[in-house]
């Protein structure tokens, strides 16, 4: 006896598939195959007419100094952003993953920060880091730092870094706590057993079979730094000072929305289309060998 | 090598769970003690405070000439064998093994020599490049072993390392273990709730129930001489029949019904009027004839048959007594499938205080 369902109607199973169909057409390659056909075009300065160009539009942005600029913004913000909301998270989830008492309440509250959207923590760190009224400016300035984000530069980055890596903590502490929790602890015991102190258990042990779930963040993490920090950036700095916090994603948005440069924003998009598939099936390919052992 | 000596241990767990109740133990040097009990017991948490994996509540633990209490596992020179082996699952069969080796900075050609011979012992040498995952549960077993091997502790533990292999390789891992024993003559401490592996392996079992230990002998001197009502049920299969009774005369135990049962009186200390439990192995009932057909002149009882267990050597038979379940082990066939008579030896009874549970055997 055949146990499974069987449809006599063969054109169920598309119904059913419809919605989840229609949602990708509508959100993802309706807006991308736009972006693709954007980028071949050049408006006009009143939006009336628009010129077919094919590759102009790429040329034009790869001969400009400042989309090398905001490339290698965007690569500096993503490293460290990524290395720090990854290294923070991995200390406090081994802290968490000790038996300690008040655990979870521990727990809870290191996951709050995911709950907030990345322009409301822009805004929140904005108030603490305000050059004139800010609780950490006060405090900055009482010990000598002449702290002033909207001028200067670095400040700047550091403000937008620090918001970035606050909301990512969370996400990665949830991760690389289910994985520790997934390394049985007899493997550790033994571990402890054959020799290795707790620094050298961690590094020949417990960071190695982490390594799936560090890779997978490594992926998440920069595609959240290339994309989801739009918010941050725009609440806190919008760019500035002098294009120095602005990133690609950023700058697709500056050039496109207030720069009125349709056709070169949609070629930046594309570009930055083309980074995350590739990182996607790196990742893809990585998943499916399982990294390490 | 090392003696292994527990004074009233105790564990209680930040939860309240009294684990470990007042243990004093010695583990000769080179023995291979068996800590036996049901689950729940407190074997394992026992073994975890003798290797350093769990903090004593209370009492000392020594090990050789050290108290170890204060002392990393790392530091007390033993190794152990995990019930899930706990094999470093990144790394491949030949530096799981050298590991711990490495970790205590030992040259990298001694280490070849120690795990190549380890490996050579225990027939892994054709499988040193691969990972665990690529091994039956049987190899990684034996690269477990490897692994404490290599080492050369001072004192081998195993949690019930055979616990998660198939009937089969049990008896036959339970043989190599002896055998390895008894060629490296390692202080050993093996815990299982398996009462086979216990007689099978050890030359000491320690009996535990409920975080206390009940008895400590020879395989045995546990089977023939339970110090307590619960050792005598624990150890052996079919478990040893118990029947509650009075005495009511020297060597005779009433139990209801008119059932008069017999024991041998110069063996116990218990006098008349005393309430006690009446044990007889099963192997030890003697199956006879049917009182009717050969008129015995030796009292024999008679039940009725319930069910019966046939295990190809032998069969099981088992029926009611005076209302208590009664089995029997018998190696011939039975006339009847419905009644069965047998005879009881006085020598071979068991008397348990009705109270406390011990044994009311005479010290010998
Ligand atoms: N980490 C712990 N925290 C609290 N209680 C525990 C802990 N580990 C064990 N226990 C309790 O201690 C008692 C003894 O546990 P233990 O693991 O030593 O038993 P065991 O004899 O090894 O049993 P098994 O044969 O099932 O392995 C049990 O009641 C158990 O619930
Ligand atoms: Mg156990």
């Amino acid at each position: 006896m055949e146990k499974r369902a069987i449809f006599d109607n063969k054109l169920l199973p598309y119904a059913l598939l419809l919605p989840q169909i229609l949602i990708t057409l509508v959100f993802f390659y309706w807006p991308a195959s736009q972006a693709v056909w954007q980028s071949f075009l050049i408006e006009d300065a009143f939006g009336t007419s628009s010129e077919f160009v094919w590759l102009d539009n790429y040329r034009d942005l790869l001969s400009k100094p400042d989309y090398y600029a905001s490339m290698l913004t965007t690569a500096w913000f993503s490293a460290v952003v990524t290395f720090l909301a990854m290294a923070i998270a991995l200390l406090l989830a081994s802290m968490a993953n000790k038996q300690i008492s008040g655990r979870n309440a521990y727990r809870t509250l290191l996951v709050w920060p995911y709950a907030v959207a990345p322009a409301l923590a822009g805004v929140l760190w904005l108030f603490m880091l305000q050059p004139s009224l800010g609780v950490l400016s006060k405090l900055l300035r009482a010990n000598g730092v002449d702290w002033n984000p909207l001028l200067n530069s670095n400040h700047a980055l550091i403000m937008v870094v620090l918001a970035a890596t606050w909301k990512q903590i969370s996400y990665n502490f949830l991760f690389f706590l289910a994985g520790l929790q997934a390394i049985p602890r007899s493997v550790i015991e033994a571990a402890a057993i054959d020799g290795a102190r707790p620094m050298r258990r961690f590094w020949t042990i417990i960071f190695p079979l982490l390594s799936p779930t560090t890779f997978y963040l490594l992926v998440v993490n920069i595609v959240y730094v290339f994309f989801e920090t739009f918010g941050i950036i725009d609440a806190m700095t919008s760019g500035g000072p002098a294009r120095t916090t602005t990133t690609l994603v950023y700058k697709v948005y500056q050039d496109g929305k207030l720069g009125g440069d349709l056709g070169g924003s949609a070629a930046q998009s594309v570009i930055l289309m083309a980074i995350v598939i590739g990182l996607t099936a790196i990742q893809f390919r990585f998943v499916e060998r399982r990294v390490n052992y | 090598m090392a003696s292994v000596t527990l004074d009233h241990l105790k564990k209680i767990y930040p939860g309240g769970v009294e684990a470990v109740k007042d243990v004093s133990l010695t583990v000769p040097d080179g023995s291979f003690t068996v800590l036996l009990g049901p689950s729940g017991c407190g074997k394992s948490t026992l073994l975890r405070m003798i290797a350093g994996l769990e903090g004593i509540s209370s009492g000392t633990a020594t090990i050789g000439e050290r108290i170890v209490n204060e002392i990393e596992p790392a530091e007390r020179d033993i190794a152990m064998v995990f019930q899930n082996y706990a094999l470093y699952p990144h790394m491949s069969v030949y530096d799981n093994m050298a590991y711990g080796l490495r970790n205590r900075k030992v040259p990298e050609a001694d280490i070849a020599a120690r795990v190549n011979e380890a490996a050579k012992i225990l027939s892994i040498e054709s499988f040193l490049k691969r990972k665990p995952r690529e091994l039956s549960g049987g190899q990684r077993q034996r690269v477990a072993m490897g692994r404490a091997i290599v080492r050369d502790p001072q004192v081998f533990l195993f949690d019930e390392p055979l616990s998660n292999l198939d009937a089969k390789l049990r008896v036959q891992m339970r043989l190599e273990i002896r055998r390895l024993h008894n060629r490296l003559k390692a202080t050993s401490i093996f815990v299982t709730h398996d009462q086979v592996e216990a007689m099978t392996l050890a030359d000491q079992v320690v009996v535990m129930n409920a975080g206390r230990v009940e008895q400590v002998g020879a395989p045995l001197a546990i089977y023939s001489r339970p110090a307590s009502r619960f050792v005598a049920e624990f150890i052996g299969a079919p478990p040893m029949n118990l029947l509650r009774g009075t005495i009511t005369a020297p060597g005779v135990v009433s139990i209801k019904d008119g059932l008069r049962l017999p024991f041998d009186q110069s063996a116990f200390d218990a006098g008349i009027g005393q309430t006690v439990d009446y044990g007889v192995r099963p192997e030890d009932v003697a199956i006879t004839d049917m009182p009717a057909a050969n008129g015995a002149t030796e009292p024999s009882h008679s039940m009725t048959v319930d069910l019966i267990e046939e295990l190809g050597s032998n069969r099981v038979i088992y029926g009611l007594l005076a209302g208590s379940g009664f089995a029997l082990v018998t190696r011939t066939g039975i006339a009847s499938a419905d009644r069965v008579a047998f005879v009881l030896d006085p020598s071979s009874a068991h008397l348990f205080d009705g109270e406390s549970g011990m044994s009311l055997r005479h010290a010998v």
